[in-house]
């Protein structure tokens, strides 16, 4: 029996308590979720399931933003308020019951309104990872948005309207390394593969027990050989291959079966996919300067490697999916695979030291880590380029989205137009669409619908249904409907700040009496 | 369309605090079911007479009681059989550190109840296999959040069971229990509604759940090739051979864990093979899935509106399957899940079980086809039949006596053991609480007819 080792190799408590999501997001995301501060505008049922989702994962800390008092109402919708705040300010509460979730968080709240805050003390928003607002009125949103956008703090805006809601996300730039595609096409490089490689294939005999990936390498040969040195692309060409492989099998070997199956999929990795090239092609990468994002200077490197040294090949991610055959053969060819993955990253790794010392920046902001992760993850790489929400409030906005998508039956755009007809309502008549007279609304908020409309230049009009069943809503929160999209927003918030996962681009609409939802880019 | 504030005086402290659900509950609306009445009656139907069970008091089980008590259902229970751990406290947000140990239907439900004074939430601390058709009976909705593939399939077959019908064969309604369930792993999950006799089933689409990864043994013992097959390796053959703890092993048991990190260790060292970590030990050995509070968040809260939707009748609910993933954006796709014909659980047709060759195949080979099949995905099937009108049991394994007596059968071909072509055979499994009937089938006999 073995004896509790002296450094035992057991998770520390904090370790054990986020285990199920650090398997997620790793340690180096959790410790980014750590230290991030978000804050909340508007306390609500939706805002506190937004604060629940990063509260529980550990965020670093949170401040409610409202200057209201707690309603009987808000305890009927909303968790994280009781019987007794009625009456008492609505940040303080929010924030007490959020915070004793867990106490690795720390919570803060200011109770005023966030329009005397953005009057008095604009810069207080800008301090923060993350802004999150949920019910603002149109000439807030609009100000925070210029704001945040100006100071380019990443901002989200969503909205719980009866059975609808929504989330917009507003960011500049968004740069991800680790977009965890649910699929990887593996890079074996078996048509171009580098020395080692080559030599390694060259001197393994093919054997039962060798890896498919040699297997299929031998018969590749062969191919081309037969082919003066073309290689196989169409359908017929694979079909002949796995043909010539299973012609060369004396019993039934597992690993002439593998290969046969991985004809399909086993060529044509390696290449920058598009949207790679697109981030090598963009300005940011062609015009490194002293303040840019350390990705950027990390992306130059590499693409300099793989232009002037790598014969438009990606450095290698070294990663060999698992395929029957002995210990040893195996352990060995993804030996081979891993230097080469260690050698072009080190080789990236030198070329971002020179670029950070021409430009006269420190050499420690890039670490030999970072270099690495990014050669593994580099197939995968985003970035995203938000566009400002207070865009869609300007006369001239460009709808032709929006106008194309109204014309689509069922399409979700129209409950995108209804909440922001609930908005201009409010605006213009001072009260929320149906609270007291259903009727009426009705008919007044079908004319400002139409009015947003034609201020965009788009014909088409929103169904009397659904003008009707936002008045019916009369602004209430329903609680599961806050819940899914606090749910999902809190989501967007760690995918922002874990700098993992790509984010919602840009709006999210939930119609939660069909139960659908859809994605707009506007 | 005014608000009417009369009925619902005798329930002063609904009133106001429902102000949000009365507006969706009491006024008409132009989407709202063909069978919804506006009326102050739907709330008093959910905080008076209607009874709602939720399975399970982990992630999802957290997030539904939360926002059951908010839509405002108030004779809720739960049932779980687990004990609060420190890993669950970055989603299940109804415990805290000291909480550990504790039941998790119990502090839970103290919870809810302390938080939402309307309503009342009754826990039970124990397996829903303790509990009967009495028990089971007596709800409207049953929401299940659950993890467990087992315990999804034994209570859709309860429900199953508790449907009646006519003498004319068509449902009785008030025998109908509808089950709202919901899953989660990662960033992926699922809501669905099952209309048991009526709407898919679990087991009409058992497909869904894929099989367990393993590993063969020969790549274990053999050929190891990823840090996996050194911790199945000393799991599955070294644990076995040594027993260092003299005891059954335990994933919650750190010694346990830390003994296999060690030897699996050794074993990689040994094959040259990289990257096995304590927490991938952990996983490996524990079946760890990943979880987040924002998936279990969404998940939840589609099956409470489901739930609300079927209890008021303000909207249509959902036919019948959502699916939701935010890896890459946000994601949902909903379908209308199909039932199967023959399914195991909700069909009266007993399901063939093909068969090659009666003679070579032995009862053995039947139960791990049974195991092993997608369509069956049983755990551990005890078998009955009838021969010569006397009922003979061919092998059980949860009752001792009955395992010893019966064991000599398992190397038996069906053909010695009397079996026919198209005999039914009676099975009993942990994934239902049903006597499931199938049917073999045997091929040589086909091929002869023909
Ligand atoms: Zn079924």
């Amino acid at each position: 029996m073995s004896s509790p080792s002296p450094k035992s190799p057991e998770l520390s408590e904090k370790d054990k308590k986020y285990d199920r999501q650090i398997r997620l997001w790793g340690e180096h995301g959790q410790r980014l979720l750590e230290t991030a501060n978000v804050c909340l505008i508007n306390a609500s049922a939706l805002g506190s399931e937004i604060l629940k989702g990063v509260v529980l994962p550990g965020i670093g800390g949170f401040t409610i933003v409202d200057g209201r008092i707690v309603t009987e109402e808000d305890v009927g919708s909303d968790f994280f308020l009781d019987t007794q705040s009625i009456g008492q300010s609505k940040a303080k509460c929010c924030k007490e019951l959020l915070q004793e979730l867990n106490p690795d968080v720390r919570g803060d709240y200011v109770d005023e309104s966030v329009e005397s805050l953005l009057e008095s003390r604009p810069d207080f928003f800008t301090t923060f990872k993350i802004v999150v607002a949920t019910s603002l009125s149109e000439k807030t949103l609009i100000a925070l948005s210029k704001l945040l956008w100006e100071r380019q703090v990443p901002f989200f805006y969503c909205r719980s309207l009866g059975m609808f809601g929504s989330i917009r996300l507003q960011i500049k730039e968004h740069r991800i390394v680790e977009s965890h595609p649910d699929s990887r096409q593996s890079d074996l490089r078996l048509e171009n593969p580098f020395p080692t490689l080559k030599q390694h294939l060259d001197a393994t005999n093919l054997t039962p027990k060798v890896p498919w990936l040699v297997v299929l390498y031998k018969y590749l040969q062969k191919w081309i050989e037969k082919h003066n040195g073309k290689f196989p692309r169409t359908y017929q060409d694979k079909e002949e291959l796995r043909i010539m492989i299973r012609e060369g099998m004396t019993a039934d070997e597992e690993n002439y079966e593998e290969a046969i199956r991985a004809v399909n999929s086993s060529f044509g990795g390696g290449k920058p996919p598009t949207a790679l090239q697109n981030i090598f092609d963009d300005k940011s990468c062609n015009e490194l300067n002293k303040n840019c994002n350390p990705f950027w200077i990390i992306v130059r490197a590499v693409r300099d490697f793989i232009q002037s040294e790598n014969n438009g090949y990606l450095p290698l991610a070294g990663v060999l999916p698992d395929m029957t055959a002995d210990t040893e053969s195996y352990i060995n060819l993804q030996n081979v695979y891993r230097q080469q993955a260690m050698q072009d990253a080190d080789n990236i790794f030198r070329r971002t030291q020179q670029l950070l010392r021409s430009l006269g920046l420190e050499e420690d902001l890039i670490q030999e880590e970072d270099v690495h992760l990014f050669c593994r993850e580099v197939s995968g790489l985003a970035v995203f380029r938000g566009t400002k929400i207070s865009d869609e409030y300007e006369k001239s906005y460009k709808s032709v989205h929006i106008a194309q998508e109204l014309r689509s039956p069922g399409s979700l755009i129209e409950h995108y137009v209804a909440l922001r007809a609930f908005e201009r309502f409010q605006t213009e008549l001072g009260h929320t669409p149906g609270e007291c007279n259903v009727e009426t609304d009705t008919a007044k908020l079908k004319s400002v619908a139409s009015k947003i409309l034609s201020e965009w230049g788009i014909a088409e009009t929103l169904s009397d249904d659904l003008v009707h069943e936002i008045c019916r809503f009369g602004g209430a929160e329903i609680h599961s409907v806050s819940a899914f999209v606090g749910g999902c927003a809190a989501h967007e918030i760690i995918k922002i700040i874990t700098e993992q996962y790509k984010p919602v681009n840009n709006t999210f609409i939930y119609n939660a009496i069909t139960s659908e939802s859809a994605c707009f880019k506007l | 369309m005014e608000v009417n504030n009369s009925s619902v005086e005798h329930l002063p402290q609904l009133s106001k605090r429902f102000g949000h659900l009365r507006k969706i509950t009491e006024r008409p609306g132009p989407f709202c079911h063909a069978n919804f009445s506006a009326s102050p009656e739907n709330l008093e139907f959910l905080s008076t007479t209607c009874k709602i069970l939720i399975i399970g008091a982990g992630g999802l089980g957290c997030e539904l009681l939360k926002d059951v008590a908010l839509m405002g259902f108030n004779d809720i229970h739960v049932i779980d059989m687990d004990t609060i751990e420190l890993s669950n406290l970055n989603r299940q947000f109804l415990f805290r550190k000291n909480d550990i140990g504790f039941s998790k239907a119990e502090r839970a439900a103290a919870f809810i109840n302390a938080r939402v004074p309307t309503c009342h939430v009754t826990p039970h601390f124990c397996k829903i296999q303790d509990y009967g058709e009495e028990f089971y009976r007596q709800f409207h909705i049953i929401i299940c959040g659950l993890d467990s593939v087992v315990a999804r399939r034994w209570i859709n077959g309860m429900v199953l069971s508790l449907v009646k019908y006519d003498d004319d064969g068509s449902i009785e309604q008030e025998s109908v229990i509808p089950i709202i369930d919901g899953g989660t792993e990662g960033f992926k999950g699922n809501a669905r509604i099952i209309i048991p006799g009526l709407s898919a089933c679990i087991d009409c689409t058992l497909d869904l759940f894929p099989p367990q990864v393993t590993y063969p043994l020969c790549t274990l013992a053999n050929t190891p090739r990823l840090p996996e097959h050194c911790i199945e390796y000393v799991r599955v053959i070294q644990w076995e051979k040594e027993n260092p703890f003299k005891a059954p092993l335990d994933g919650d048991d750190p010694q346990h864990i830390l003994w296999i990190y060690e030897k699996s260790l050794e074993r990689a060292s040994q094959f040259n093979i990289s990257g096995l970590s304590y927490r991938l030990v952990q996983g490996v050995i524990k079946h760890i899935i990943p979880a987040v509070a924002s998936t279990n968040a969404v998940i939840a809260a589609a099956c409470a509106t489901e739930a609300f939707k079927v209890a008021t009748n303000c909207y249509e609910f959902l036919n019948n399957y959502m699916v939701f993933n935010d890896g890459d954006g946000i994601y949902t796709y909903t379908y209308a899940a199909e039932r199967k014909p023959d399914c195991l659980a909700c069909s009266n047709i007993p399901r063939s079980v093909s068969i090659e060759d009666p003679n070579t195949t032995t009862l053995e080979d039947l139960i791990k086809q049974l195991c092993e099949d997608q369509e069956f995905q049983m755990k551990s099937p005890g078998l009955t039949t009838l021969i010569d009108g006397k009922s003979k049991t061919l092998y059980m394994s949860t009752v001792k006596s009955i395992e010893e007596r019966t064991k000599c059968n398992l190397t038996c071909s069906l053909g010695e053991l009397g079996l026919k072509d198209g005999q039914e055979i009676m099975v009993a499994d942990p994934t239902t609480p049903n006597t499931i009937i199938i049917k073999l089938k045997y091929n040589t006999n086909e091929v002869e007819m023909k």
